[in-house]
Parts: structure tokens; sequence; C-alpha cells
């Protein structure tokens, strides 16, 4: 789950991190009130959940408070790359000497967090990344004993930081690390971390994304988040605990386990069709979550044919067949289905669908042929 | 012979009482695993099918039955705590079903049982299954017969499906490894292809990937330099649409790589015959 740059900047700030003086508004009027309490030139940065804001017009230097005002009203009636703005931060703007980049993530291959900085911060990061890798200073930090005072100061000297910054930076590293700990994220980032006209470092801009299985227990986390970044099936799915995204084909899918799910939607266009879904219905299914997950495909008018593809494992046919059953009961539909029932207890689960009309198939091939021939209404 | 597992395996089921874990032990139960003990916290005491122990933690269970493979059931939020404590009580291999666990868990579970020299597999896993011997996971008993294939996979019903493959045209398994398909795990490509390449009972290697992370990469390295039995493998998730990004971190991490079309040609440099659906694999073996 990402979180927008005023919720990770807020953050931040609890973390000790310093951050620009400024507050989030959903209308002009509320721009300009921010504008005219910070008295000084403001940011408009729109908050959208996509990357190039800044070159798509969402981010703009105001000098006055009708200015801010203006800017703002512009701003909010945007749509970025699909997305609606449906606010704005409005911080006080600093003056910047240079940019630096500050971030944590999870570095699989090594199975460890990662703390990574550059003297080259800002929009073109992935560009240094990719150039000139030597300029990003990685430290790898233990798990069990969390980042140490000694590899911020490797990571400040590494980056040339001057020495005067070295403690501040010391305790801004220190306060990301805690925040991406306790929060859970995936990836906490300042970039950039800048210092200032008067010589201060301020984190200008942040970013976090939160580890959704860790959601359980970071109430306060998830209800931030932004809802406008899914599709209304994708947020009705997770409802149910299904792993849903919408596609543009016409053969909506039902598979348990991701790997299968892909390898269903591969075989699909092997043969010449399009799937109009991504959906897991995960392992040990409840036929509550089989019926809602059949719901969820059938609203989608594009959908020509439904294929399930179950192999049980964890999963138990019987289960996934009474489900289809129930929804089948309930949501009245013409559009044909295929179904391969393989695994545990799938004699049961066929049994029981029997006497609903389905295609049967033995193999995933003949069961992706079957579905793109009902779709194309062979 | 096989690796990991055989009939010799001592189990205990961590979650034993629970629904999951309760459907599987009697599977794993009737496929012939000598399953020695329970572990639910509170239920100690109890019998579970009338012939396991339940025990109150993993230690006692241990000391009581000298179990020495663990398999995990327990919900996501245990789960860090389960893997924790079978290797504080010795167990020398967990195998971790449960899905859903917190990947800063993982981080922590993994660096520890590093340094204990415990070895996992999982989690987010179906398990292990040496055919016709011992099950130890979720993995039909029924879809695979003993023989001279080692599979190794990290995805669940996937592999499901190219056991059965292998199945329906007479081909048996040494043994399956489900190493799951989580950012952090235990046993990795590598691991299962190192000891599929020193057991005599294995001719040829299944290997089964998908989009995301290197290790697809880095097991082709390894095949080239090292394996000397025949590969042949496949990746899902071909047609999947590019996933949402990682921010700027994420990228500098990965760098360009992750994608089918990328690990499908490190594979082919590698000499691995790549399968266009798991369906062919069994072709591709022959």
């Amino acid at each position: 789950m990402k979180l927008h740059e005023y919720q990770s900047k807020q953050i931040f700030a609890k973390y000790g991190i310093p951050i620009p003086k400024g507050r989030v508004a959903a209308t002009e009027d509320e721009a300009k009130q921010i504008a005219k309490e910070l008295g000084s030139r403001v940011v408009i940065k729109s908050q959208v959940l996509v990357g190039g804001r800044g070159k798509a017009g969402g981010i703009r230097l105001a000098k006055t408070p009708d200015e801010a005002a203006d800017l703002a009203g512009q701003i909010l009636a945007m749509e970025i790359k699909g997305l609606p703005v449906r606010k704005v931060l409005v911080d006080e703007a600093a003056a910047i000497e240079s940019e630096i980049y500050l971030g944590i993530t999870n570095d699989r291959g090594a199975r460890k967090p990662v703390m990574m900085a550059s003297s080259a911060g800002g929009v073109e990061i992935e560009e240094v990344a990719r150039l000139t890798p030597e300029k990003i200073i990685k430290v790898h930090i233990d798990p069990l004993l969390g980042l140490r005072d000694y590899q911020s100061r490797d990571i400040a000297a590494g980056i040339d930081l001057p020495r005067d910054h070295w403690r501040t930076f010391g305790l801004i590293a220190r306060g990301l690390w805690q925040a991406y700990i306790d929060c859970d994220a995936t990836l906490a980032e300042i970039n950039p971390l800048v210092i200032t006209g008067d010589n201060k470092l301020l984190a200008v801009d942040g970013k976090m994304l939160i580890d959704d299985n860790a959601l359980y227990r970071q109430q306060a986390l998830s209800e931030m988040r932004d809802l406008d970044v899914e599709a209304p099936s994708e947020i009705e799915a997770r409802r149910y605990g299904l792993s849903f995204i919408k596609l543009d084909g016409n053969i909506g899918c039902m598979v348990n386990g991701a790997g299968l799910a892909m390898t269903t939607m591969d075989l699909i266009k092997l043969f010449g069709g399009s799937p109009a879904n991504f959906l897991d219905i995960g392992g040990g299914a409840s036929s509550e979550k089989v019926a809602a997950a059949l719901r969820i495909i059938l609203t989608d008018p594009n959908v020509k044919a439904v294929m399930y593809n179950i192999f049980g494992g964890i999963t138990r046919g019987d289960e996934v067949a009474r489900g289809i059953l129930a929804a089948l009961a309930e949501v009245k539909t013409n559009v044909p289905m295929v179904i391969r029932l393989v695994g545990t207890n799938a004699e049961e689960g066929r049994r029981m669908l029997a006497d609903a009309e389905m295609v049967t198939a033995e193999t995933l091939a003949d069961a992706a042929q079957k579905a793109v021939a009902l779709a194309t209404g062979g | 012979m096989s690796i990991l597992i055989d009939r010799n395996s001592r189990l205990l089921v961590q979650g034993i009482t629970g629904h999951d874990g309760l459907f599987h032990t009697q599977q794993m139960f009737e496929y012939g695993t000598n399953i020695v003990a329970g572990v639910t916290p509170g239920k100690g005491g109890e019998w579970v099918l009338d012939k396991i122990p339940v025990f109150d933690s993993v230690k006692v269970a241990v000391e009581a039955t000298g179990a020495d493979t663990s398999i995990i059931f327990v919900p996501a939020r245990f789960a860090a705590d389960a893997m924790f404590e079978a290797a504080d009580a010795g167990i020398p291999l967990i195998v971790c079903i449960t899905e859903g666990v917190p990947v800063q868990d993982m981080m922590r579970v993994r660096d520890y049982l590093d340094q204990k020299e415990v070895r996992l597999v999982g989690p987010n896993c179906p398990g292990l299954l040496t055919p016709g011997e011992c099950k130890v996971g979720i993995i039909p008993g029924n879809i695979s017969i003993p023989g001279r294939v080692g599979v190794v996979s990290r995805s669940g019903t996937l592999t499901y499906e190219v056991l059965y493959a292998l199945k329906e045209v007479g081909m048996g398994v040494s043994t399956c490894v489900g190493i799951g398909g989580d950012p952090i795990n235990g046993t990795n490509f590598i691991d299962c292809l190192r000891l599929f390449n020193q057991d005599p009972q294995t001719d040829k290697v299944v290997m089964i990937g998908e989009i995301g992370g290197t290790d697809e990469e880095k097991a082709a390295e390894y095949i080239l330099d090292f394996m000397t039995k025949p590969v042949v493998s496949f990746v899902a998730g071909q047609t999947a649409p590019p996933g949402k990004r990682m921010g700027h971190a994420g990228a500098i991490i990965e760098g360009g790589s992750g994608t089918a079309v990328e690990k499908i040609k490190a594979l082919q440099d590698a000499g691995v015959r790549v399968a266009r659906h798991p369906e062919e694999i069994p072709e591709l073996l022959m």
C-alpha cells in the first residue's frame, strides 16, 4: 500500500525528521489560507500516487496567497496519469543548495534491509543509479541489530556530506530507519533531502510503501489507504481477501495460486485469447470467497466467458463447487463457463457441479482453448 | 534416496488442531508420513487422530518424541514466532506453509535461522513430497509417483500442475520442493539444484520460476557453472502486465531484471530447455 507524500512526511516528522512547514488542502480557499499563515513563497504539490507529478505540471511555486489559490485551483482540476487530484500539499518553499537521496528498502537478494544514499538526489536518481551506480552508497542493515550510528556516519562520509551535517544526518537516518520498522514499510524514502540556503537539512519530499501483509498490525496506516488508485472491483476483492487485478480482455479467470493464475493467463494468450483479470482466490478459500470472486468477475461487462482452473491442495474442490453454485443461484448469467477441477476433493466438486451447465476440461491447455473458443463465439 | 525428507523423517506439526493443520495432518498421515507429534499451545495432552500426541511447546515435543522436521500451519501473525520456536528447540528442518507473513518478520527469521544453521522451506509454500515415502506439506499425494525427476518450484498450485503432467506420461519424481514465492524465504533454487545434483536418485531436474526478483537468473548462473544434470524450466507470468513499481529504491535494487523474458533468456543461455506451458515439460524431459 502506497502512502501519499503528505502522509509519509507527517510520519517522518514524528520521528524527528525536519520537514517543511505546511498543510494539506482540498480547496482553493484552504490553500490560500495556508499560504497566508506561512507568509512566504509556497510550493503547491498535487497528492496523487504516481510518479512524474512535477513533469505533469502538478507541482508549482506560488509567490503570494492569491497565486497559491489560483494554482491550487488549477492543480485540483487536473488528472495525472488517470488519477484525479483531490488534495494538494501547500509547503513553505525552501531555498535549495543541494539535493541528497536517502532511502531504505528490502533487498530481496541479500534478505536484509538496505539503506541507500547519494549526493546526486532529486528526480534523476534512477538515471544516476543506471549510469553512475558508484554514486550511490548502499549499506545493509542487520534486521536483528538495527541501524548502527557508525553506519550512518559511513553513509554521510560516503556521499561527501560536509562534517557539520553529520550529527543531524545521523538523527534523520535513525528516524527513517525507525519509521520503516514501526510502520512495516517496504520502502521509506526522502528524495530530496536538501541542504537549504541557511545550511540546514530538510526532507522536502517523502514516500512510503507499507507491506500489505502487515496491515493487520498497522490499523492507523490501513485507514490512510487511497482508494482512487484501485478499480472498484479491486477494492471489493480485497474486502474478501482475494488477490484481483482488472485487465482489458474478455475471459474471466478464477484460479487458486498466483503462479497458476499467471500461467492460466499465459495460456489464454498463447491460444489467441485475452484474460479479463488476474484472480487468485488464495489457499483454502471458503465457498463465500469463491462466490464473491465470481460476482466480481461477472460485474465486468467485457467478460464473454469464465474459466475456472482449480488445482486443489489446501483448497478443496467441494468448497469451490459450493461457492460457484451459491454465486450462480444469486447472479443469473448467460456467460458460458469452462471448469477444470483437479486435486483435493476434486471428484466431489465435479459431482456437485454435474447439473450446472458448464464445459469441463481435463488439461490446462484444453481448458484454455475451450475458453478462448467460447469467448470468440466458437 | 531423495532430498531433505524420506520415510525416516520424524515430523512435528505446529498448529495441528487448527482447520488447515488438522486436515493436512490427516492427509500426510494417510500418505504414510511418520508424524510423531503436534503442537498447539494450551492443548497439550490431547491426541489427534487417536495416535498423535499434542504438546504445548515445540521444546517439550522434541524432548518427548525426537522430532527432526517441523511443518507450520499457524496463522500469519503467529508464524514468525513459530519459526523462532522450532529453531530454538533444535529442529534442523522447518517447513512453513503459512501465507501472508510480513516481510520484516521474514527478514528477522531468516537472519536468526541462518545463524543457527537451520534450514527453512517457505513460507507461503506447498512443502515437500518424496513420492511413495513421505509428504511434508499440502501437495496432493495422488498426483505424483516415485521416480527420478527432481522438481523445485517457487509456485504452489503450478507445481501440482507439473507433477500431474509428469504422472500422466508415467514420469516419477525423486523429491518435489515447493520453495514458495515470497520475497524473503528460506531454501532457494540454488540450494535445491545443489542437492539434486548430488542425489543419486535424481537424473533430471524441473525448475518452475515466476516473475519478480532475480533468483531464476542466479540459478541460471549456477546451472551453467556446476549442474551436471539436465534442467527443464517454465517461468510463469510471461503475459503479466508490468507490476506496480516499487518507487526509486526498488528500481535501484532490482535494476532492470525480474521479467519473464529476461529470466527465460538467462536460462536458455545456460542450456536450460524452457517450456511454453507446463504441460509441455514432460516432452522436454524425454
